[in-house]
């Protein structure tokens, strides 16, 4: 259970690049929940996802994951709880270890790591056979630097490595904006198996709505730093691409308002 | 052939510095030229309290334990407070001459009568082989004892090879070398990046404070200029050994920095030889990493043109 309350957070405050990427948002997301978050650039999706995964520290609010106040946690420290995918395909893995290196530093997120052998034979074994389950191939190049390999590849290595451990919750930064086409429905599939396999709490940000139309079971729609839609049960089952496209459309004609109204106020009484 | 044993003995000692370096500069990433500082101060700490009368073990792993503290100096003011690694490892570098000459008490500490690990390795080779035998080796005599020396800085440095290798393989180990390889990677799978740099950086000048020691001891004096441009030296060795073994399985690599600092230590000394002023040997060192460092690039421009045509 992630419960966010009255989040706020400002980058550069004081200054002419000033942005209030997120302006008391509200959330709380049940155990188990699905959570696609939709949203125009710069509307702050990414950075509430980085405000729960303690890239920055909150500027106030109080994030609890599982009853826990980890508002003030360090990164490293939220990560025993939390699993990742970044929207960069090298951001996830270590491009000059091997498959087999970089999947056991997953094996033990979040885990003391002492002067055990790093690759004893029982995790290799256990690596194959969880590795298989990707169905490219890499069973058999465990040795492989994971800088060799595709970005899908890696984009599903990553997958596999936030969910080795069961996570809490599970974080998906616009994981597939970087691959194409083909290879992102592969991730996406995979996502959606892992996800209902292990029951995962997941927040995913994306861009396509066609996406958050057939996954999850809840859609957040942000927009400049706020939640301003949220679809539940039926609701979001009932959702189609065209609706969200109308929210958009909505959303940009009433900024368009607040401009032309501005002016038009300026003009009448300025 | 006395000369070239020698060189390989020093050689040997400054693989030493050529594995902290490798530590700091390919496993990290962090461009720390603390190592010219701790190379001395390892020196300073075992020259001084040897001559107060400290037994040599103890004394070179004080040296160890004082190059810990310096890497952790630089590591702390990177990770804490933000300052760039390079200019950190300078704070910490030019610090550590005034609390060498605090060490030292002076410029140089002879250690002329004083027993140090070589006088005792010397003395063990006497007791097996007797005094001033001489072995032939290939046609060349050579005196015994310097063989025994040579022998003992090779299995010194065979033992932390080893060491490395394995530590890099641990839990622990793989975690450093993923911190330096993609430090948000590992920060996302748990691993406080911050203790690691300044573990890593802490271990890198321990090593390299502890060549400082062997060295010392080995030529018998420690001087508060040693550590002048050992942070370019490590570097060459490092990659003369990247050049020979074109392959990045960790315990090669390893070994491949240990062959280039004694390669690199031969090459000095033939140079010297053949009558090379001994004054520009910092100048040549430095022109040799800059071609190491740019040729590669320059090559695949060259090759990429050619493929153009």
């Amino acid at each position: 259970m992630l419960e966010i309350s009255n989040l706020y957070k400002t980058f550069n405050a004081g200054t002419i690049n000033e942005v209030m990427s997120l302006q008391d948002v509200n959330l709380s997301i049940e155990d188990g929940s699905f959570v696609c978050v939709l949203g125009t650039n710069g509307s702050g999706k990414s950075t509430l996802l980085n405000a729960v995964a303690g890239t920055f520290i909150s500027d106030s609010g109080t994030i609890l994951l599982n009853g826990k106040n980890i508002t003030r946690w360090p990164e490293h420290k939220r990560a025993c709880q939390i699993g990742r995918v970044f929207q960069n395909p090298f951001s996830g893995t270590a491009p000059a270890m091997s498959i087999a290196e970089n999947l056991s530093l997953a094996a033990k997120r979040g885990k003391k790591r002492g002067l055990g052998w790093g690759l004893p034979v029982s995790v290799v074994r256990d690596l194959k056979s969880r590795v298989k389950v990707l169905n490219m191939g890499l069973e058999d190049r465990l040795d492989t630097p994971i800088g060799k390999l595709s970005g899908g590849q890696r984009q599903a290595l990553t997958l596999l490595m936030a969910s080795w451990l069961k996570p809490d919750l599970l974080l998906l930064d616009e994981h597939t904006a970087a691959l194409d086409p083909k290879t992102a429905s592969k991730v996406i599939e995979l996502t959606e198996r892992i996800v209902t396999d292990g029951k995962l709490t997941t927040l995913m940000v994306t861009h396509s709505m066609q996406q958050a139309v057939n996954l999850g079971d809840r859609v957040i729609m942000m927009h400049q730093g706020k939640i301003k839609y949220d679809f539940k049960g039926d609701e979001k089952r009932r959702l189609k691409v065209t609706d969200l496209l109308a929210l958009f459309d909505e959303l940009r004609r009433k900024d368009q308002i607040d401009n032309g109204v501005a002016e038009l106020l300026i003009s009448n009484y300025v | 052939m006395t000369l070239l044993i020698g060189s390989i003995t020093i050689g040997l000692i400054l693989a030493l510095l050529a594995l902290g370096i490798f530590i700091s500069f390919r496993i990290f990433d962090f461009p720390d030229i603390t190592a010219e500082g701790s190379f001395t101060f390892g020196a300073a700490i075992t020259a001084s309290q040897i001559v107060a009368g400290m037994s040599p073990v103890l004394a070179t792993l004080l040296a160890f334990v004082g190059g810990l503290l310096a890497g952790s100096a630089t590591g702390l003011i990177h990770t804490r407070f933000k300052i760039n690694p390079l200019l950190s490892g300078i704070l910490v570098m030019t610090a550590l001459y005034s609390v060498n000459l605090h060490v030292m008490g002076k410029s140089n500490v002879p250690l002329l009568s004083q027993s140090t690990l070589f006088t005792w390795f010397e003395q063990f080779s006497v007791s097996v082989s007797g005094k001033d035998t001489v072995v032939n080796l290939i046609g060349w005599s050579v005196p015994a004892k310097d063989l025994w020396t040579l022998l003992f800085c090779f299995l010194i440095i065979l033992a932390f090879s080893l060491l490395l290798l394995w530590f890099f393989r641990t839990n622990i180990g793989t975690a450093m070398r993923a911190t330096g390889d993609n430090d948000q990677m590992i920060r996302a799978l748990g691993v406080n990046t911050k203790m690691m740099i300044i573990f890593g950086v802490a271990l890198s000048n321990g090593m390299i404070a502890l060549a400082g020691s062997l060295l010392a001891q080995f030529q018998g004096f420690a001087d508060v200029q040693m550590g002048i441009g050992m942070m370019v030296w490590g570097l060459a060795s490092v990659i003369i050994g990247e050049a020979l073994i074109s392959d990045n399985s960790l315990g090669l690599v390893i070994a491949g920095a240990v062959i280039g600092a004694v390669l690199f230590r031969l090459l000095v000394a033939i140079a010297l030889r053949w009558g090379m002023n001994p004054n520009d040997l910092k100048l040549i060192t430095a022109g040799f990493v800059f071609l190491a460092l740019v040729l590669p690039g320059f090559m695949k421009q060259t090759k990429k043109i050619k493929l153009f045509r």
